[in-house]
């Protein structure tokens, strides 16, 4: 039936394209970039945020990269990994994208990573942040490249902040999927190194709202709670934690208190601390300007998922205007993305060896203040502290680091747990 | 009789026609394609429960999950179906559909009409439990990626068009068995027992063991769809065992028209070209796609392949019509 319509508008469709391309070939060269983002279902709010970051960019350049002409083609992959599959392929068979952007969440990014090698096409992960793909399973995509991040590599520093803080003891409680396990399991990791102990790990399924089960079990002695929330989960916790009378400090995973979620918050979070790449409170000329840029056209705060997004634009651009306004071919494409250094809104950005960012993270904590000139009081993510220039293993050796398993339920296990 | 010879020579055209244009358009279409032909197998299995023995199934996805772990598991632990085994899968598949749908059958035939839907449902989201929380067989939320399609003799499934000729063959094998299954005197009972349970009953017919037989065999077809589905996207994820799964597979049979096998096919070419193309081009498609549904369910009952019969039934009585006014003024 498809094929029927296709083949009576196919050649008119055909003809269009070919039409379109050739004028644009005649005044400069066509970037045809595909854009992956959950833009309905329950992901749609982050998948707008995404798409605005990247359009941010593009309008701010005209959207032109080095002279040449972006064409930017944004499918929704509805935050599920098969469908990300067929629209990926839909934009590298059909499309003919010169390489493709985007993905949500960690099953998005390790279902379209083979996508990639199979066709031999650049897939620039922004948000997705897998351990793996950059890790253990890193030979196997040698098409894949992370502007993003990685799930741990924020909770590496993080264990260490926490042991200066001079807890000794931490229970967890974290969203029961990879996510979850990757970013308290970085933090296990570090917390453990410099002597503390993780007496418990709780692991809530993706959806829960009511946490009344899981909190009157959050241990007595632990001196802070860490948690990894996401969704509507991170807005529940935090409400049901403080109406069950919690003292102890609460830290957590950066996405729990992206500004994404923020505003939505009550005054139950401020005190709590997090940690990420990028916070809109930034105090820098770069991330000032970012924020009243985006805030003017969107009306609200941005959040990780949309910075990600423009210094992705931005490294692309970067590399198109070296490549002389022309895609230079993906392995070309990827030597020169390894070789990027920016100074994007959330600091400067560079990569290694494992085509992984080396950022800054930042240790926040969330406070109602004036900010940036703002007249009101609101909830922001305060820089507390600053570790620069950290990569995927943070204070861990690559070699041992890479030795062991990835982040899971049950890795790393739980000594003190009892 | 002359007008179902017609019927049949209608599909087998239409299936020709996709054979034939399919292969000629981009390779994405291909894939398209091959993904509706593999999804239809399950949908059609669902139309065996939900046309012709009337009950409505939630947890078909089941089926299907079940022969694409498996498929995936096979191919990534064991390295098993990459090769001339692929056809040994296939095979594991059916059983493993079979097997799941002989064991939930014994909970679920006891109900009928709405009881049947729930218990379904239930039995569904345990399948949708296992695949999320067993991490270390199922890859929990992250899914498992089949790197490569089966390999063998001179055939590379790896081409997309191979593949898709394996699909469709498996597809017009299938939809051949299952039409001669419905139209067998097997077929004839569920009918039977569709439209009144307890005449059949009186009639002497075990209508239980008649239903648990359809639902074991609707079963081995899910499986079979999934063993195809999981090698179409090389990905297995517990978004392939869960409820929006079976709903989509419920939607695609009544849009097509339930009872007709066919009809479950159209459906699913529907569902899926829509939602490919106009996901494209609009970003309110789903609000399309729920209208279309209402639209059907209000005003075509019997689904698109009721079209004809509501043309015939129209005709008929514009006709009756036309001759009521000639006659209104005489009476007057």
């Amino acid at each position: 039936m498809t094929g029927a319509l296709l083949r009576r508008f196919g050649p008119v469709l055909l003809g269009g394209t070919v039409a379109l391309g050739l004028t644009a070939t005649a005044k400069s060269e066509e970037l045809r970039i595909g854009y992956l983002a959950p833009t309905t279902g329950v992901f749609a709010q982050v998948g707008k945020d995404m798409v605005d970051g990247f359009k941010m960019y593009l309008d701010e350049k005209n959207n032109k990269f080095g002279g040449a002409d972006v064409k930017f083609i944004v499918e929704d992959e509805q935050g599920k990994p098969d469908t990300a599959v067929t629209k990926a392929k839909k934009l590298i068979l059909q499309d003919k994208v010169h390489f493709f952007v985007g993905g949500l969440l960690a099953s998005t990014g390790y279902a379209l990573a083979p996508v990639s090698t199979a066709e031999k096409v650049v897939y620039i992960s922004s948000v997705s942040s897998a351990d793996d793909l950059t890790q253990r399973d890193l030979p196997k995509y040698p098409y894949f490249f992370r502007t993003g991040w990685s799930s741990s590599q924020p909770s590496h520093p993080f264990g260490q902040w926490a042991c200066d803080q001079g807890y000794k003891k931490i229970s967890i409680i974290a969203a029961d999927y990879a996510f979850g396990y990757e970013v308290a399991g970085g933090f296990q990791r570090a917390f453990e190194a410099c002597g503390g102990q993780i007496v418990q790990k709780i692991w809530p399924p993706l959806t829960t709202k009511d946490f009344g089960p899981y909190i009157p079990t959050l241990k007595d002695d632990a001196d802070a709670i860490f948690t990894v929330m996401v969704g509507p989960m991170s807005l529940q916790f935090p409400k049901q934690l403080a109406a069950n009378g919690n003292k102890k400090p609460v830290i957590g995973g950066g996405p729990s208190y992206d500004e994404f979620v923020l505003p939505s918050m009550g005054d139950e979070v401020i005190g709590h601390v997090s940690t990420l790449q990028y916070s809109a409170g930034l105090d820098t000329p770069k991330n000032v300007a970012f924020v009243k840029a985006y805030r003017t056209k969107f009306g609200k705060m941005p959040g990780y998922y949309s910075e990600t997004n423009y210094t992705t634009a931005q490294i692309i651009d970067e590399v198109i205007t070296k490549a002389g306004g022309k895609y230079p071919g993906a392995e070309e494409f990827l030597k020169m993305l390894a070789a990027v250094k920016v100074d994007a809104p959330r600091g400067p950005v560079s990569f290694d060896a494992t085509r992984n960012p080396v950022q800054n993270i930042y240790i926040k904590k969330v406070a109602k203040v004036k900010m940036f000139g703002y007249p009101n009081e609101e909830l922001w993510n305060t820089v507390i502290k600053t570790y620069p220039n950290v990569d995927q293993f943070g204070q861990f050796k690559k070699d041992e680091f890479m030795a062991t398993p990835v982040y899971s339920r049950d890795y790393p296990p739980c000594k003190f747990c009892n | 009789m002359r007008s179902h010879t017609w019927k049949i020579l209608m599909v087998i055209v239409a299936l020709a026609a996709v054979a034939v244009v399919v292969p000629n358009t981009n390779s994405f279409i291909i894939l398209l394609v091959t993904r509706a032909l593999a999804f239809s197998i399950l949908v059609m299995s669902l139309d065996i429960l939900l046309g012709y023995t009337g009950l409505a199934s939630l947890g078909q996805a089941a089926y299907l999950g079940v022969g694409a772990y498996a498929t995936a598991i096979l191919a990534t632990k064991y390295h098993i179906g990459l090769g001339w085994d692929f056809w040994l899968v296939l095979l594991i598949g059916i059983v493993l559909g079979a097997a799941l749908a002989a064991i939930f059958g014994l909970l679920a035939i006891r109900a009928s009409g709405v009881y049947f839907l729930m218990i379904t449902l239930a039995l569904g989201q345990c399948v949708w439990g296992l695949a999320y929380r067993w991490n270390s067989l199922t890859g929990g939320d992250n899914g498992i990626n089949l790197r490569e399609r089966p390999k063998f003799g001179g055939i590379d499934l790896a081409n997309e068009m191979t593949f898709f000729f394996l699909v469709f063959g498996v597809f017009v094998v299938s939809l051949l068995f299952m039409y001669t299954l419905v139209r067998s005197p097997f077929g004839r009972s569920l009918a039977g027992i569709r439209e009144r349970e307890l005449r059949m009953k009186i009639l002497g017919y075990n209508t239980w063991l008649h239903k648990y037989i359809a639902f074991v065999i609707a079963g081995a077809f899910g499986g079979l769809s999934g063993v195809l589905w999981a090698h179409t996207a090389g990905i297995v994820s517990p978004v392939n065992v869960e409820l929006p799964t079976s709903v989509d597979a419920l939607l695609m049979a009544v849009l097509g028209g339930s009872g007709t096998l066919v009809g479950g096919v159209i459906g699913t070419f529907i569902v899926f070209g829509l939602r490919e193309f106009l996901s494209t081009l609009v970003p309110w498609w789903q609000y399309v796609l729920g209208i279309v549904y209402v639209a059907t369910i209000l005003y075509l009952p019997t689904g698109l392949m009721g079209i004809p019969e509501r043309l015939r039934q129209r005709r008929a009585k514009s006709g009756e019509q036309g001759t009521a006014k000639i006659l209104a003024p005489a009476t007057s």
